[in-house]
């Protein structure tokens, strides 16, 4: 046998690979289900603190930038051990997934909120006031006046933060989800072989590359002309 | 609930061994750091280069390490190359899988800062005599770092948090020791600690981020 031989036989193991794919691929339906939740949790929990900050309530401000400071502060991964070993002391035994899921929604939600904020800050005062002349209400011009145009701001970074943080679902493996790595990893210590750790391997680029790449695409798309 | 959460016995007892793990994540920092911005220099410098044999290549490579999770890197390093008779250890797997993944995106921000230096000013400066290299470091580098320097720190930031991920390949960092004390004293105290402890450690760089990233986003329009 060929060096060549031994490493596809090795890394490429198409018996262990044709037992173990199910798994793979019930690990990517996890995956997706996570992310998803993650990205419509925290995208909308974002602009609901933003909509909330330009309220201009003291108290309730410094009560949301710090609770966005706290969740750009830690480590994801901290946060879900946190959640996942730290509530049960306090009654509350949420599983791996639902730790998984509430940890990297706080912070999606704690990135985009600060997004979605400089965009509504980023519109000029005097549009405020020309809204409001015209009688619409506050809510109506935050609304039909300064979200459509803040929101194209925000577009390329934000996407490029969410892909970051949705694939932290792979951080999932490690409160025992079984997401992709999760099934990858013990079907590696169940065979003895690497192959299903590269078949995990592909599967998150088969599920992320698409996304970056549509990412640079509408990048270049929504970029602000200066 | 202070009892259970921030147990001031069960803090005296195990804050040599949080302590241990902070020294090892601001050591890991000052290591991981610098070699994710060699690595995204790198990739920046060949991204000057405009020829499609170069350029595909590099945008393949910098989509895919967008594209995969650092934690699946670090796994693959660490529990799959064995497999192929080398093993390295969680502290080189780390330092490689953050060489790969943080110099992708270290590599992005800075390409975006050196084209945001107009050519003239590489023509002009090599019409003085400058050679290609002394036009790059002298004239270009300093004012794309100035340039790009919120996203720079962000990106920082977001090197220092990951390197908890050191705890999954037992690595000792602030995270790893948390959970060894955890382990060994059936309390969330330990974790809860840690949580504290990363948060006075980057929150002064969150804060400074906050103010730069409103006004480079407020002066865009």
């Amino acid at each position: 046998m060929t060096t060549w031989d031994r490493f596809v036989e090795t890394f490429f193991n198409a018996k262990v690979m044709l037992k173990y794919y199910p798994d793979i691929l019930s690990g990517m339906v996890v995956t997706i289900e996570l992310a998803v939740l993650i990205v419509v949790s925290g995208l909308l929990a974002g602009l609901a603190l933003a909509l909330l900050r330009a309220l201009a309530i003291r108290p309730l401000n410094w009560l949301i930038i710090f609770v966005v400071d706290l969740f750009r502060s830690l480590p994801p991964l901290v946060i879900i051990v946190l959640i996942y070993f730290g509530l049960p002391a306090a009654g509350l035994s949420p599983s791996g997934f639902v730790s998984t899921w509430m940890s990297l929604a706080f912070v999606l939600m704690a990135f985009s909120e600060e997004i979605f904020w400089a965009g509504i800050t980023s519109i000029p005062r005097g549009q405020w006031e020309a809204s409001r002349s015209t009688g619409l209400s506050f809510w109506q011009t935050l609304i039909n006046v300064v979200l459509p145009q803040a929101l194209r701001l925000t577009i390329p970074p934000l996407t490029n933060r969410t892909i970051a943080i949705t694939k932290g679902t792979a951080l999932g493996t490690v409160v025992a989800v079984t997401e992709i790595l999760g099934q990858a990893s013990s079907a590696m210590s169940n065979s003895y072989n690497p192959s299903p750790l590269m078949m995990g391997a592909a599967a998150y680029i088969v599920l992320f590359l698409p996304v970056v790449v549509a990412a640079r695409w509408i990048e270049t798309k929504f970029a602000w002309k200066r | 609930m202070i009892e259970t959460f921030l147990n001031p016995e069960i803090i005296a007892a195990i804050w040599p061994i949080v302590l241990a793990g902070l020294w090892n994540t601001v050591l890991l920092s000052l290591i991981v750091v610098p070699l994710g911005l060699l690595g995204g220099l790198m990739l920046a410098l060949l991204a000057t280069i405009h020829h499609p044999l170069v350029r595909w290549p590099l945008m393949a490579w910098v989509d895919f390490f967008r594209a995969f999770p650092p934690l699946v890197l670090l796994v693959l390093l660490f529990a799959g190359l064995p497999f192929a008779g080398l093993e390295l250890g969680g502290f080189a797997c780390v330092a490689i899988a953050f060489f790969l993944n943080t110099g992708a995106y270290y590599g992005e921000i800075l390409r975006a800062g050196i084209e945001s230096v107009p050519t003239g000013q590489v023509e002009a400066g090599r019409s003085t005599g400058l050679s290609r290299l002394q036009a790059m470091t002298h004239i270009v580098l300093p004012q794309a770092v100035r340039n790009v320097l919120p996203d720079l720190l962000s990106n920082t930031l977001e090197v220092v948090k990951l390197t908890s991920l050191g705890s999954v390949v037992a690595v000792p960092e602030l995270l790893f020791q948390a959970r060894q004390a955890q382990s060994v004293t059936y309390s969330p105290t330990p974790i809860v600690l840690a949580a504290i402890v990363y948060f006075l450690l980057l929150w002064p760089l969150v804060r400074l981020l906050s103010r730069l990233e409103n006004r480079a986003l407020a002066g865009r329009r």
